[in-house]
């Protein structure tokens, strides 16, 4: 018998409301498959399993808020029969009685509460903040606007708190990307062709190989270095707000892949269809602002990452070649902002040179 | 088709993108792209939607050539099939 929990989503998402269950009592579920689907402050995300199992017990029914790590429901394992395992009782929320009391009286969800008392049990002192919180800022069930901005700045002030940012900035030549990119556009029919864009996204997954302290997370008070080149990619909805979802695996993928990988990523996220595990296992993220016109970006870092790369807009400027000569040229600036708690100016300032360095080799993205 | 009923056409393809877009407050002699807010996914997928539904084809070295509306419109009439519905 296994636990299934409500998996982290991201920073800026600690809780969920339970939509939908996708499998019922006694269906088999194998690893990765949707079971269910849950809404936060910032969209409907389907929910992954990570263990081939039998669904044995829901614990939550749909409709119910609940924070990030509640066990939704109890599964057997393969090699369990249904008869072999009894399921628990799903674990009780432990409250003190002032607690549920003064809760009753302020209208706070205790649901949706995490405990800050011994073994999580919610306290008094809890409550109060909540109610506070819930006062501050109502949120209505249809306001997600008002609520994916409020997720926004509580993940951005944490990282504004506890992250010592610094900022570099690079103004990197596209010219041999640019007529790269122009010349393999030229052969690809419209829905194949390739945008700068990522041919960036690979650059930085390449550039993460040999800088690899800014790829991971700071946690528990340690740098944890990802395993992956999972980059989260910075859409803006057009609703407005933001979400940043995984691209997975961007370092070994062709650009051709990649593309349309990415076509689908913006796709669903403005379609509010995106996988949990896109919303929690990017180990940087990349914005790119250029089509809006800035020229550069510096980034609040999205925590628990400890790197954010920002990409301004592509244009022709003046440029100095390597023999002196004063030319035009397409170039873009690229950002750095990154934790100083992880890595130093030195280490960006490399980090940006290698970037620049794989965008002067297209054919090698 | 003619040059309203293209018109029509264009919008409701960018509208397929920009689902927020008021066509009222669109003006045809300034930039498609900002007025709108595409991003280059977004005037891709566009692009593609423009392509694939009036059967032009569009090659990326004219994109500098499409920067408003009026640009759109004559681009794509001048290049039309002949008797195509817009269907």
């Amino acid at each position: 018998m296994f636990e299934f929990k409500l998996p982290s989503l991201g920073a800026d998402m600690d809780e969920g409301t339970l939509v939908e269950w996708k499998v019922k009592p006694g269906e088999a579920v194998h690893k990765g498959q949707v079971v269910a689907v849950v809404d936060t402050s910032k969209a409907a995300i389907d929910i992954e399993i990570w263990q081939d199992g039998t669904l044995q017990q829901v614990l939550v029914e749909p409709g119910t808020k609940v924070p990030v790590g509640t066990v939704l429901a109890m599964l057997l394992a393969l090699d369990e029969s249904p008869t072999a395992a009894a399921a628990p009782a799903p674990a009780r929320q432990r409250v003190s009685p002032a607690a549920r009391k003064k809760a009753k009286a302020l209208g706070v969800d205790l649901a949706a509460l995490k405990g800050s008392g011994p073994e999580g049990s919610v306290t008094l002192a809890d409550i109060e903040p909540a109610a506070a919180a819930s006062a501050a800022a109502p949120a209505p069930a249809d306001n997600r606007p008002s609520d994916m901005r409020q997720a926004i700045a509580a993940a951005m002030s944490r990282s504004n708190r506890e992250i010592p940012h610094y900022y570099l900035l690079e103004t990197i030549s596209l010219e041999r990307a640019w007529h790269w990119l122009e010349q393999e556009n030229t052969g690809r029919p419209i829905t194949e062709r390739l945008l700068m864009a990522v041919l960036q996204l690979k650059a930085v997954a390449l550039t993460l190989k040999k800088y690899p302290e800014f790829n991971g997370v700071y946690q528990d008070g340690q740098f944890k270095p990802a395993a992956h080149a999972h980059i989260g990619v910075a859409i803006a909805l057009r609703q407005g707000g933001l979400i940043a979802p995984a691209l997975h695996d961007v370092d070994s993928k062709p650009l051709g892949q990649l593309m349309p990988e990415l076509a689908d990523l913006v796709k669903r996220c403005r379609a509010g269809s995106l996988r949990s595990s896109e919303m929690s296992d990017a180990c940087i993220t990349v914005t790119n602002l250029g089509d809006q016109g800035v020229e550069a970006v510096m980034g609040v870092i999205y925590p628990p990452q400890v790197a954010l790369v920002g990409f301004g807009n592509v244009a022709k400027r003046p440029w100095v070649d390597a023999s002196g000569g004063l030319c035009v040229v397409p170039t873009v600036t690229a950002s750095l902002a990154a934790d100083h708690r992880v890595s130093d100016g030195h280490r960006g300032a490399l980090f940006l040179a290698e970037l620049r360095e794989c965008l002067q080799q297209p054919q090698d993205l | 088709m003619n040059a309203s009923e293209l018109r029509s056409t264009v919008l409701e393809i960018l509208q397929s993108i920009a689902p927020e877009l008021d066509e009222a407050l669109l003006r045809d002699n300034r930039p498609l792209r900002l007025q709108v807010d595409l991003d280059s996914m977004d005037w891709l997928n566009f692009l593609i939607g423009l392509s694939q539904r009036l059967k032009v084809v569009i090659a990326e070295s004219d994109y500098g050539q499409l920067v408003t509306l009026n640009d759109l419109l004559a681009y794509l009439q001048a290049r039309l099939p002949k008797g195509h519905a817009g269907a």
